[in-house]
């Protein structure tokens, strides 16, 4: 066993077997026929969106069918173009092919939806180890605040956090010292990553915390503390370990949750700003097109099917780590 | 005795929630009179200012908002100046409430019986088709199936009105798009509860003694697996009951659900704090409830 391996867990299975829990739940999760399909799955999508904006490439656009060279954001006169071989999922209102934004769009909510869950992974994870470890007068006051928290509609949180960021940019650039066009889009987007994470990391402080309260006691948390070592280096070494696999099956639950409410606020208008699209925002402006005369359906079943698909792979993984690693499970 | 000291405790805490909001929303740049139809010069927005007390301290205002509250005053809305905030909660949250109440039978009605259907059927084709439906349902949120529904249903076939509130007729396809996601959260959920209680020691007892398979699934699982559903279900009915932004926007119901958002976009400094007492509230009240029906369906169950 390496030093990393976790210094505790069902003792008697990982001695029969000579492997940590953590080897044991990644071995489940590889014979796990579904789960490995949607892995995979998720794998060649986000390399299909990495590798999207490549085809339109002038060296490579000639050898491929012309469905597959638009530029993301490039404008045609072809407007409202229903699917076909030129546009494979169509065009939208400025005659910019479906598909390329439908990509793009994908890897931006993908992105948002991972960066959103780390910070709400640290977030969540330093309060809930903390307030799990110190215990007492701590732990209730933390966990109160968590309680408040919980108990106010997340949407009014979000929209202070991101607007209040965005009057302090809009500040800064009426200032003397003017950013440039892509650094206020990247503070933009740190903006929503920090509103996003901000307000989703309460379920996993409660878990951490809970975790920990139950670790904390035991005798290998004690052995360390007789031998000396110091509080911060009890927590990495000796009690998070053990929270690793709970902590890695909540993040694939709330990977999908970011990305739904990242295309929520992009709805809105408060996620990402145009020209970039989310799969949100191409919903939403997809249904701002909805009339009686024609019906341009394509704008939103592509977007929202590439979100289904994504979210479905998603899900998938999640389910299958959470079998992985549930303590009742057997080889 | 419990209980009792648990509805006390809530005081405090509606309380401390509503000067959270109340501070959060003033610490927001900008103030509720930016976005009127032209800019107020500023002897204008310093009267307004003054006729709202807005230039008061910080705790003056609280105070003399909570003596409002007192006397069932949430005071004027910033935006809408001719009616109270009681007045504008009192006009959408009944719509609000129907609909939400809709969505969550809906809910309910779908998800607990597929939930228990696809765990009763494990490992056959009905599991994995059932448990497909449901996952599909999570995947697919309100702001994709509203539309296409509104496609599908209302423009090409016109099966159903498009939008507006006013018959029943007018409350399906809302209900559907509120709907579907909780009732796919419910089916899991269930099958879950059912999957863990049929691994439990009493199941084995009651179908040792000879009960038979629907008896033992009904009667002696079914009361057990149904609680994580339960406690789902407060929070859950809290959220839809105060409406869903989403729903209330694409079909232009007349609710709360859209005042959530916008208030708090233009800085409506009383109608977010009332909004936020109103979600408070209720989720505090029904979580307790949750907790109360906790002990009654489960013996095991017991609070100090």
């Amino acid at each position: 066993m390496n030093s990393d391996a976790p210094s505790a867990g069902p003792f008697n299975q990982s001695l029969a077997l000579r492997l940590g829990p953590n080897q044991r739940a990644w071995r489940r999760f590889r014979r796990n026929r579904l789960a490995m399909t949607s892995a995979v799955l998720l794998a060649s999508l986000v390399t299909l969106f990495l590798l999207w904006p490549l085809f339109s490439r002038p060296g490579l656009a000639p050898h491929l069918p012309p469905g597959m060279t638009h530029a993301p954001n490039a404008v045609s006169d072809a407007q409202f173009q229903p699917p076909g071989a030129q546009y494979w999922f169509g065009t939208d209102v400025h005659g910019r092919d479906l598909l390329s934004r439908v990509c793009g769009g994908a890897r931006l909510s993908l992105l948002v939806g991972l960066v959103g869950t780390a910070v709400s992974l640290v977030i969540g994870v330093l309060w809930g180890a903390i307030a799990g470890y110190c215990g007492g007068r701590w732990d209730a006051v933390m966990m109160r605040g968590v309680d408040v928290l919980y108990s106010m509609p997340s949407i009014i949180f979000v929209i202070v956090l991101i607007t209040t960021l965005n009057a302090l940019l809009e500040k800064w650039q009426s200032g003397p010292e003017r950013l440039s066009d892509a650094a206020v889009q990247w503070l933009q987007f740190i903006a929503l990553f920090g509103g996003l994470g901000a307000v989703s990391w309460l379920p996993m402080a409660r878990i951490v915390r809970g975790q920990v309260l139950s670790l904390r006691h035991r005798a290998f948390v004690e052995a360390g503390r007789v031998l000396g070592a110091g509080h911060w280096r009890i927590l990495r070494r000796h009690i998070l370990p053990n929270v690793y696999g709970v902590i890695i099956v909540y993040l694939t639950m709330t990977v999908p949750s970011i990305i739904l409410y990242e295309s929520f606020l992009s709805w809105l208008g408060l996620g990402i700003q145009p020209p970039e699209a989310s799969l949100g925002s191409l919903i939403a402006s997809g249904s701002e097109q909805i009339n009686s005369i024609r019906i341009y359906w394509w704008l939103i079943v592509f977007p929202g099917a590439m979100l289904a698909v994504t979210l479905l792979a998603l899900n998938f993984v999640g389910d299958a780590l959470r079998d992985a690693w549930d303590p009742r499970a057997e080889d | 005795m419990y209980f009792v000291k648990r509805i006390l405790f809530l005081i405090p805490l509606l309380l401390v929630i509503s000067f959270l909001a109340f501070a959060l929303v003033r610490a927001v740049p900008g103030g509720p009179f930016d976005r009127d139809r032209k800019p107020a010069s500023p002897e204008i927005e310093r009267n307004l200012r003054a006729k709202y007390h807005l230039d008061e301290p910080l705790w003056q205002q609280y105070l003399r908002y909570l003596g409002g509250i007192l006397h069932g005053d949430f005071g004027p809305s910033l935006k809408y100046r001719d009616h109270s905030v009681s007045d504008v909660i009192g006009q959408g949250l009944p719509v609000s409430l129907t609909l939400g109440a809709a969505a969550f039978c809906f809910a309910l009605g779908v998800g607990i019986p597929l939930g228990f259907f696809t765990a009763a059927r494990r490992g056959r084709w009905q599991d994995y088709a059932g448990s497909l439906a449901a996952l599909v349902v999570i995947c697919v949120p309100g702001l994709v199936i509203g539309p296409i529904l509104v496609m599908l249903f209302a423009i090409k076939l016109h099966w159903f009105p498009v939008a507006l509130w006013g018959s029943p007729w007018h409350a399906i396809l809302p209900t559907l798009t509120l709907g579907l996601y909780f009732s796919g959260r419910i089916a899991r959920l269930m099958r879950e509860g059912m999957l863990d209680t049929l691994q439990a020691e009493f199941i084995t007892a009651a179908r040792a003694k000879g009960l038979g398979e629907i008896a033992v699934l009904v009667k002696h699982a079914f009361p057990i697996a149904v609680l994580p559903v339960l406690s789902y279900s407060g929070p859950m009915l809290a959220d839809l009951l105060t409406g869903s932004f989403i729903v209330e926007n694409l079909f232009q119901i007349p609710g709360i659900g859209v005042f959530m958002v916008n208030s708090s976009l233009d800085r409506d400094y009383t109608m977010v704090v009332g909004l936020v007492l109103l979600y408070a509230a209720l989720l505090l009240v029904l979580n307790l409830a949750v907790d109360f029906a906790y002990s009654a369906l489960d013996p095991r169950v017991k609070y100090e």
